[in-house]
Order: C-alpha cells, then structure tokens, then sequence
C-alpha cells in the first residue's frame, strides 16, 4: 500500500492521506488519477497528455518538482511508500493541485520570449545555418514547453517577486540568437532591468529539474555577458555562444 | 539605457575579479606573515613607505566598498522585506565607511 | 519537508557563497579600524597583535581565512559558469571550491605558532 498525502485547498488548506495500492510500473499520475476516480471526486489536478509532451501535469512529488507521467512511483518512493503531492510552488494555487501559470506566462512576455520580425513575404527565405554558434544555442533551448518545474524549483523566484524566472529567460536567450528577430534591443533591455537575469544567483536547480534536460542557467548566463557587453558599450545586441 | 540594477552586477562582476587577484595576493602574505607569530614590527616592516603595497591596498579597498553593500542589497532585499531608496542610501553610507575606513588604514601602515 | 532544491550542491553552494560574504561584510570594518590602530605607533597596533596570541583568536582567526579563501572560491565558480562555456557538474565543482578552501585553511594553520 501507498500512503499518499495530497494538498487540499488553496493556499491555506491541509494534506489529505489517501491508501492506494501499489501496482507495477505505476507512475504518480496512475495514483493522482486513481485518488480523484475511487477516493475523492472533489481532487483537482491536471494531466494532458500523459506521454511526457505537454507538462501539463507539473507538480511537487516529495518535494522535487517533476512531471507525474514521467515519474514512476518506485522512484519518487525508493524504499518507502509514502508519496506527497503538492502543487507548484511560486505560482497561485486555484485549487489542490492546480495552479495559476498566468504570472509565469505574463514573465514570458515581459522577459521578451516573443518572436517578431520585420521580414515580409516579398522578402527572400531567411538563411539559418544550422551549425552556426548562435543557432545551436537556440537549439540548446527551443525544447521548452513551458511546465514550469524550473520556476517551481527557483529560490530566487520564492524570494523575489520581480524575478523573471529561469523559462522566460532561456526563452528570451533562444530569441537573442535566432537571426530572424529583430526586437533584440528591447528584449536585452528587458532583460537588464531588475528581476532580469542580473538576479539569479546560480543555484542551478532549474538546470537539475528540467524534464527535457535544457540547462537555463547557461541561457541566463548568456544574457548576463550580453548585458555586460552592452554596458561596455557593445552595440551589436546578437550575442554569439562562446562555444 | 543604464539600469540601475545591470551596473550593479556589472560592478559586482568586475570587482569580484578584482579582489580575486586582491585576495589570493592577501591570503599568500597572510600565510606568510604569520610564521613565528605577528608583530607590529614585523607588519610595518612589509607596509612602511612601500607605494607597491599601498597602491594594491588602495585598489583592493575601493573593489571590496563596492562590492561587498552590493552583495548585501541583494541578501537585505531577498530575504528581508528592506528595499527601495532607504536601503540603496544606508548601503551607500555603508560603502563609503568601508572606503574611508580602509583608506585610513592602508595610509596608517603605509605612513608609520 | 525541505524543498528539494534545497538539497542541491548548487544550492549549497550559493548559501554558503552567501553567508560567507555577511559575514565578511561584518568584519571587514573591525579589520580596518584594528589596522588603522598604527596610526598611533607600533605599540598600539602591537598591543592589539597580542590579543591574537590566544588559541581562541587563533581559532578565529582560521575561521575568518577559511571564510575568506571559501566566499572567493565559491565567487570564482560563478564566474566560470557566467563567462566560461565550461559545463560543470555541479557536485564535483562545489567539492572542489570547499576542498580548496580547506586547503588555504589548512597552510594557515600550519604556519600559524
């Protein structure tokens, strides 16, 4: 038997403690899923597309941020058989399991994480060499899906309002080296300001929890020598990877 | 456009770089100078009318005033709820004790 | 429970980095005014050298190069990893930065009388 205990409420509320049989290969959404099906209907979560693509189903287990369709339950538990599911952390509980990713989104946009061009159709196919530097530190990136478990596992986000957070930053770093955009300007301001990448502080657990295995602290680092760069007078906002 | 918050880390940066040569500098007399125990004697001695001396202790004091209230900001607005133009003053105020201060204590060892 | 990211070397790291630093912080202004002390002649300063005399100074005295050596060492990761395409892990780098910590902490104790 698994001892589960679940988070109820908002941000006030308590932990439920439900006993759900152990099964093969079970993931920690089979249990989620089995809670809200045979326990208690009222448990509010979120799961997509259980395959590990959509991230919709984000949450802490055993205090680590991770995706429940990802996670079996023998490796959350190890030796033991208790299981804590709690919500997000840094982002507004709606509901037991579910959060409110409105802020984290809204740090997207402000961070720059949008693509702009002024290409039109009458202009000739943008020429993207694959193997240049600034490609490949996009590519390094352009994986995200936006789960938020980097932003939930981000002390400087528990700590700090202002913090843009590690996703919008490794987004706003892919859109620096994609050749094609042209508000690089505006987005390296974004980024300079307070809450910018000026605030992280390399504790690297964004990097250690990412489920795709992108490393935003390199992304932010790549915006901190742009940043230098500029206030040494760099005009050129293109910054290339020092790979 | 210069934010604030960019040439602090800008300036948090550079002078960490800085005092890494400072410090390594400092640490190798330290060892140094404490074999068969310290004297005043002994400190003047190295510090006395040397400009070498002088000139590194002067840069290393200026770095260490601007970086260590930087680092503070930091602490006092993550972990406190201080922020805002009463910090930013208190932990100016703070950089320039640690300059004067500093500045007259490398002057005492250089002039003594 | 603890978060998980708090059980990271990263993390660990970045704390000790941190209070490092505080604690510099706080002494660096008694260092100065000690020093400054020569002002009014070797003896004064000499009267204050005495003091470190004490093991239990000494001791403090370890300490205060220990937090030195550590808060630089730990700095100096992080410019690595912001300037340097090196890609580290994570948990052999913070070894290493306490490791050469201790290292400096140790020469002073064997040269220290």
């Amino acid at each position: 038997m698994l001892h589960v205990e679940v988070w109820r409420g908002t941000e006030q509320g308590h932990l439920q403690e439900f006993a759900v049989p152990r099964r093969e290969h079970q993931t920690v959404l089979d249990v989620v899923t089995e809670i809200q099906r045979e326990h208690d209907a009222t448990l509010a979560y979120r799961f997509a597309c259980r395959v590990g693509m959509c991230g919709s189903c984000a949450m802490v287990v055993n205090g680590r941020p991770r995706w429940t369709c990802r996670t079996r339950v023998a490796a959350a538990v190890g030796s033991g058989d208790r299981l804590r599911l709690e919500p997000l952390r840094n982002c507004t509980v709606v509901k037991d399991l579910a959060v409110d990713m409105t802020r984290f989104f809204d740090k997207w946009r402000d961070a720059g994480g949008v693509f702009a061009s002024e290409q039109t159709r009458d202009d000739d196919f943008a020429v993207v060499p694959p193997s240049s530097p600034q490609r490949q530190a996009a590519d390094a990136g352009i994986e995200c899906i936006g789960c938020g478990v980097c932003y939930s596992a981000c002390d400087v986000v528990a700590w700090d309002a202002d913090y843009l957070g590690p996703a919008a930053l490794n987004r706003a770093w892919t859109l620096v080296n994609d050749s094609r955009d042209s508000r690089n300007a505006a987005r390296l301001d974004a980024v300079s300001r307070r809450g910018g990448c000026e605030a992280c502080h390399v504790h690297m657990s964004c990097t250690t929890f990412c489920p795709k295995g992108l490393a935003p602290t390199y992304a932010i680092a790549g915006l901190k020598r742009a940043m230098i760069r500029h206030a040494f007078g760099a005009r050129d906002a293109k910054s290339v990877a020092p790979e | 456009m210069t934010r604030l918050s960019a040439a602090l880390f800008v300036a948090q940066r550079l002078t960490a770089a800085i005092l890494a040569f400072a410090v390594t500098v400092h640490l190798a007399t330290i060892i140094y100078a404490v074999r068969g125990g310290l004297t005043a004697a002994e400190i003047l001695g190295r510090t006395r009318h040397n400009g070498w001396f002088l000139a590194l202790y002067l840069v290393f004091v200026l770095a260490v005033a601007i970086h260590a209230p930087i680092g503070l900001r930091n602490i006092a607005r993550e972990w406190t709820a201080w922020r805002g133009r009463s910090l930013d003053v208190a932990l100016a105020a703070f950089a320039a004790m640690l300059a004067v201060l500093g500045t007259s204590a490398a002057l005492a060892l250089f002039r003594a | 429970m603890m978060p998980a990211s708090h059980r990271q070397p990263g993390f660990l790291a970045a704390l000790l980095h941190r209070l490092s630093g505080l604690a510099l912080a706080a002494f660096l202004p008694l260092h100065f005014l000690v020093l400054a002390s020569a002002l009014r002649g070797a003896d004064a300063l000499d009267s204050i050298l005495v003091v470190t005399r004490h093991p239990l100074v000494k001791a403090a005295e370890c300490g205060l190069v220990l937090t030195l050596s550590l808060h630089m060492a730990l700095g100096l990761r992080v410019l690595v990893i912001e300037l340097l395409p090196w890609r580290e892990r994570t948990a052999a780098a913070v070894s290493l930065c306490l490791g050469a910590a201790l290292a400096v902490g140790l020469a002073f104790l064997l040269n220290v009388p």
